[in-house]
């Protein structure tokens, strides 16, 4: 049987044992019409990186299946029908993970409790600004103009191009 | 050859390091959309997907990255704009 990875986004205001017991009805779906469900995993309530329907913050749920794909068409369609349910996307997987997934590895070091919740979602902006690591990428920038013009020049010399050649167009340049 | 002679526009000249793919070699990362950590580093401070030119990283793998971090946008996990 295939497998699939489903992720759903649940609205903010539905009680985390509602998140549960939605997972819970979707799995019994899947098992009455011959799958599995492996591993569920509750993600917690997460910021959301832009509004959806109006929420700022929404649970997520991600559950591993092992099923025919008519119970994973089934089990979407119940979920288009639920006002609850924000989004859904199942993705077609090779293997399913059986660890943790990487939103659990890294929400291990942020998540503390409900009222984390708001600081966590500050220190993921801050995260971000300081990823930019957009050093490297203004860097980078300027070697965009290189390339540019190089194609018609030399392509070739390009890779084989040793270093000691630099230091004689630097007398040259200015 | 001289590289200087190609990089008409460049005032220093500039010794080409190859850059590598990060997503290849022995413990390379895996590309995951869930892995939001991961794909925060190829977005831009715009919310962008950062080129392969900028990032180095393969075409295969940048497809593969482009993907992940367009699901991880619609689950509202990584942003579409960021101001």
């Amino acid at each position: 049987m295939p497998l699939y990875e489903t992720v759903f986004v649940v609205r903010q205001d539905v009680a985390q044992t509602q998140v549960e017991a939605l997972s819970t009805q979707f799995s019994d779906l899947i098992a009455g019409m011959g799958g599995q469900v492996p591993k569920k995993e509750y993600w917690g309530l997460r910021q959301l990186a832009y509004r959806m329907k109006k929420n700022r913050k929404a649970h997520y749920m991600l559950m591993n299946i092992d099923s025919p794909p008519a119970a994973v068409k089934e089990m979407e369609r119940t979920m288009s029908i639920n006002e609850d349910i924000l989004r859904y996307l199942t993705v077609r997987v090779d293997e399913l993970e059986a660890q943790p997934s990487a939103m659990m590895r890294k929400s291990d070091r942020e998540e503390r409790g409900d009222r984390g919740d708001r600081r966590r979602g500050d220190r993921e902006f801050r995260g971000d600004r300081e990823h930019r690591g957009d050093r490297e990428h203004r860097g980078d920038r300027g070697d965009r103009g290189d390339r540019g013009e190089r194609p018609r020049f030399g392509r070739d010399a390009a890779p084989a191009a040793p270093a000691p050649e630099s230091s004689e167009v630097e007398g040259g340049t200015p | 050859m001289s590289m200087g002679g190609g990089g008409g526009g460049a005032r220093r000249p500039f010794v080409r390091r190859r850059k590598s793919c990060p997503f290849s070699g022995a413990n390379a990362p895996k590309i995951d959309y869930k892995d939001i950590r991961l794909l925060g580093r190829f977005i831009s401070e715009r919310g962008k997907i950062v080129p392969s030119r900028i990032s180095a990283v393969s075409t295969k793998k940048q497809r593969e990255l482009a993907n992940a971090i367009k699901r991880a946008r619609f689950l509202g996990l990584l942003p579409y704009v960021l101001r």
